[in-house]
C-alpha cells in the first residue's frame, strides 16, 4: 500500500490526540479554551455540583461579548437577563482565577476577534469556544470548532473532548479577486455553490492564490463562515503572513521560544500528496460582489443579478424554501439586487469587525452621507484595540461625519442579544454571518454584504455595486 | 452523576406524539444561568393555565386539570410514557435537565429524537425503546394511578404488574455509565493518567502554548 500524504487537519489531530476509543472516537487535547456569557454558566455551575475543578486555568481566555450594550456603558446593563449573565462569568471568573477581559477591560471585545488579536490563538493550538463561529480560528492552521454546554464543561473538567475525526475537504480558489471583491465575497460565493450542507461531516481546507492573497484578517472572513457551509472547521496553512501577524502579539511565544515556535509553525500546511476525500475549485477572477437575498447564508448572488425565481427550482424542496424565503424577506423574483432599499446598515460581527474591515468601510464613505432612508447605520469595531485603533487612524470621525453611529465593542446586531435589533420588516444590510429569520430581530430582514459593500449600500440607501461606485 | 438503581415507580402516560423540546421546557427559560430548577416549569405551557416566567414562584399558578401530570396520584411518579419521537426540535439540553429535575429517571417511547436521546444519556436519563405494540399496551394499562412498572437496567427488562417482561436494548457503554453514575466526563478522567502525560510531553516541546495569560 502507498502511504499518501498528511493533510493540514490530519497533522492538526494527530498532534493533538491523547486516547483513541474502541468505538473509533478519540479524545483530543484543547490547547485553549475561549469562554463568553451565554454558553458558560450551566457549565461552571455543573462543574461545581459535581465537585471539579478546572484542569488547566491557564488555558482559558473570557470575555463577554454577546449581550454586552454598545452605547452608554457608564449606566451599566438594563436588561436584567444580560447583566445577569455578565455579571455570572464575571463571578465564575473570579472564583476560579481564569484571566477575563471584564467590560471596562479596554481589550474587550468579540471572543473571536480578541484571540487572534491578543496572540491567544496560535498556529498548532486546538481551539474551542462555546459558539460556532469558532471555526475563525482556523485561519492560524489551528484546529477550531464551536462546542455546546455540556462540552465546554467536559473541556474545563479533563482538558480534553471525545471527537469523532472528520473528513477531508479542499477548497481552492484559483488566481485573484479583481478589485473591490472581498474575503467576504469569496466565501459567500463559496457557500452559494456549495450550499450551507457542503462542508457537513468535514474538515475544509481553504487554498489557492486568492487564499493566500489574503491578509489574516480576510482569511479570519473566510474561515469564520467554514460553519455557514456545514463544516465545523476550517483550516488555512500557515505562511510568512500568519507568522508576521504573530509576532509581538501579548500572548505569543517569548522571544527565547519564538525560534522553536516557528519552525514548529513552518509544518503546519498538507502535504503535496495528501488526498482529499472532496475537492471543489473556484476561479476568482469570476467572483462579484455577493448579496444574500433570502434567509440562508447560500441564498446569495452577485450585485449585479436579480432575485431569483423560485419557478427556476431544481425540485420542489427548494422551490418551496425559496418561496418561504421571499415571502418573509418581502421581495420579488427578478427585482435586480441594486433595487433593494435599505432601512439599515450595520458593519460589526465576528465576520468583519477587524480594523481592515473599519478601513475598507470608511474608504467608502469618506465624504459623503448616509443616505436619508437609512434609519440607523452602526459600526461596531471588534474589540476596545481596534477600536481605539480605528479613532487614531481617524476613521470613528469618517464614520460619525458621514452619519454612522460608533459604538462600543461586542457583537451587537449580529444577533440581536443586545438592545440592538431590527423591527419587524425592516431591512438590513449586514456584515455579519446568519440571514437566519429573526436573526437580528423579530421579523428582521438580514442581507450579508461585506463592509464596502455595505458602506456604499449606506450612502445609496440601496445596495450598489462597489466597484463602480 | 447518580448512579442508575433498579426503578419501582409510578407511571405517568402522555399518549401525544412528536412532543417537541419547546413544549418540554419553554424557550423563556433559556436565558436562566442554571442547570437545575426548571423542574417546576416542566411542560409548562400545558401544565399550568397562565404564563410562566423564569424565576416565579410556582406554588400558587393555577393548574391545567386535564394536563397529565397534574392527575391525582402522579406525584413522585419517576417514569413517563410517552408517544413517539419524544424530544423533537431545538437540541437544548434544558428538556432532559428538566425532566431529570422534575424527578423523571426514565422515559418508554417507540421513538426518541435523535439530540434528544443522546442529551438523556448525558445526564442521567434512560429513554428506553420498545415496539409500537408493546407501548401501546402499556398505555391501555397505565390508566390507574396506582399502576407501577419496575425497571431493571441490568437484565434490560420492564417488568410488569402481572410479572411479564418487556426487554429492551441499550448501547452497552452508555449501560454501563448509567449503572455505574458515570458521566461522559468520568469516562475521559478514566484517562487522566495519559491525559497528564500528553501534557507534560506537549509542555516540553511546545512550551509556548502554556503561557500563562496573565493581565498585561
Amino acid at each position: 500500500m502507498i502511504m499518501s500524504g498528511k493533510t493540514l487537519y490530519d497533522k492538526l489531530w494527530e498532534d493533538h490526540l491523547v486516547h483513541l476509543n474502541p468505538d473509533g472516537s478519540s479524545l483530543i487535547y484543547i490547547d485553549r479554551h475561549l469562554v463568553h456569557e451565554v454558553t458558560s454558566p450551566q457549565a461552571f455551575e455543573g462543574l461545581r455540583l459535581a465537585g471539579r475543578k478546572p484542569w488547566r486555568i491557564s488555558s482559558i481566555l473570557a470575555v463577554s461579548d454577546h449581550n454586552v450594550p454598545t452605547k452608554s456603558r457608564e449606566l451599566g446593563i438594563e436588561d436584567p437577563v444580560s447583566r445577569l449573565q455578565i455579571e455570572t462569568l464575571d463571578q465564575n471568573c473570579r472564583d476560579l482565577g481564569i484571566t477575563e477581559f471584564d467590560i471596562s477591560d479596554p481589550r474587550q471585545g468579540i471572543v473571536h476577534v480578541i484571540g487572534p488579536e491578543q496572540g491567544a490563538t496560535l498556529p498548532g493550538m486546538t481551539v474551542v469556544c462555546g459558539d460556532s463561529h469558532t471555526s475563525t480560528h482556523g485561519a492560524f492552521g489551528a484546529l477550531a470548532f464551536g462546542i455546546g454546554t455540556s462540552e465546554v464543561e467536559h473541556v474545563l473538567a479533563t482538558q480534553c473532548l471525545t471527537q469523532a475525526k472528520s473528513g477531508n475537504m479542499r477548497v481552492t480558489v484559483n488566481g485573484n479577486v479583481g478589485p473591490g471583491v472581498s474575503a467576504k465575497d469569496i466565501v459567500l460565493a463559496i457557500i452559494g455553490r456549495i450550499g450551507t450542507a457542503g462542508g457537513t461531516g468535514y474538515a475544509v481546507e481553504f487554498s489557492g492564490e486568492a487564499i493566500r492573497s489574503l491578509s489574516m484578517e480576510g482569511r479570519m472572513t473566510v474561515c469564520n463562515m467554514a460553519i455557514e457551509a456545514g463544516a465545523r472547521s476550517g483550516v488555512i496553512a500557515v505562511d510568512d503572513k500568519t507568522i508576521d501577524y504573530i509576532r509581538g502579539r501579548p500572548f505569543a511565544p517569548v522571544e527565547d521560544q519564538w525560534p522553536a515556535a516557528v519552525t514548529a509553525w513552518r509544518k503546519l500546511h498538507s502535504d503535496a500528496d495528501a488526498v482529499f476525500e472532496r475537492e471543489v475549485q473556484f476561479d476568482a477572477p469570476s467572483i462579484q460582489p455577493q448579496v444574500t437575498w433570502g434567509t440562508s447564508p447560500e441564498m446569495v448572488v452577485p450585485v449585479t443579478g436579480k432575485v431569483p425565481d423560485p419557478d427556476s427550482a431544481a425540485n420542489r424542496v427548494n422551490r418551496d424554501s425559496m418561496k418561504k424565503a421571499l415571502e418573509y424577506m418581502g421581495l420579488r423574483p427578478g427585482l435586480a439586487m441594486t433595487d433593494i432599499h435599505l432601512d439599515r446598515v450595520f458593519v460589526g460581527s465576528c465576520t468583519n469587525s477587524r480594523i481592515e474591515d473599519l478601513r475598507v468601510a470608511a474608504d467608502v464613505i469618506r465624504g459623503r452621507r448616509v443616505a436619508a432612508n437609512i434609519r440607523e447605520a452602526l459600526v461596531v469595531p471588534g474589540s476596545g484595540v481596534v477600536k481605539r485603533q480605528a479613532e487614531q487612524e481617524g476613521l470613528d470621525r469618517i464614520f460619525m461625519e458621514a452619519g454612522f453611529e460608533w459604538r462600543e465593542p461586542g457583537c451587537s446586531m449580529c444577533l440581536a442579544m443586545n438592545a440592538d435589533r431590527l423591527e419587524p420588516g425592516e431591512r438590513c444590510a449586514s456584515t455579519s454571518n446568519r440571514n437566519f429569520e429573526g436573526r437580528q430581530g423579530y421579523g428582521g430582514r438580514t442581507h450579508l454584504v461585506s463592509p464596502a459593500m455595505a458602506a456604499a449600500a449606506a450612502v445609496a440607501g440601496h445596495f450598489v455595486d462597489v466597484r463602480t461606485f | 452523576m447518580e448512579a442508575f438503581q433498579r426503578i419501582h415507580s409510578r407511571v405517568v402516560a402522555m399518549d401525544r406524539a412528536n412532543v417537541d423540546t419547546d413544549a418540554i421546557i419553554p424557550k423563556q427559560f433559556l436565558k436562566s444561568i442554571r442547570r437545575t430548577g426548571f423542574g417546576p416549569f416542566l411542560f409548562d405551557e400545558w401544565r399550568y393555565l397562565d404564563r410562566g416566567e423564569p424565576g416565579m414562584d410556582c406554588t400558587d399558578r393555577p393548574l391545567n386539570p386535564d394536563f397529565e401530570l397534574n392527575q391525582p396520584g402522579c406525584e413522585g411518579a419517576e417514569i413517563l410514557l410517552v408517544g413517539q419521537n419524544f424530544g423533537c426540535g431545538s437540541s437544548r439540553e434544558h428538556a432532559p435537565w428538566a425532566l431529570q429535575d422534575y424527578g423523571i429517571r426514565v422515559l418508554i417511547a417507540c421513538s426518541y429524537a435523535d439530540i434528544f436521546y443522546n442529551n438523556c444519556f448525558k445526564n442521567g436519563l434512560l429513554p428506553i425503546v420498545l415496539t409500537k405494540e408493546e407501548v401501546d399496551r402499556l398505555f391501555q394499562e397505565a390508566t390507574s394511578s396506582d399502576y407501577r412498572l419496575k425497571i431493571d437496567l441490568e437484565s434490560q427488562t420492564v417488568i410488569m404488574p402481572n410479572g411479564d417482561c418487556l426487554n429492551f436494548s441499550v448501547d452497552g457503554s452508555r449501560k454501563y455509565r448509567l449503572l455505574n453514575g458515570l458521566d461522559d466526563i468520568d469516562l475521559s478522567l478514566q484517562y487522566s493518567d495519559q491525559i497528564r502525560e500528553y501534557e507534560s510531553k506537549r509542555r516540553k516541546h511546545a512550551p509556548w502554548l502554556f503561557r500563562e495569560l496573565l493581565p498585561l
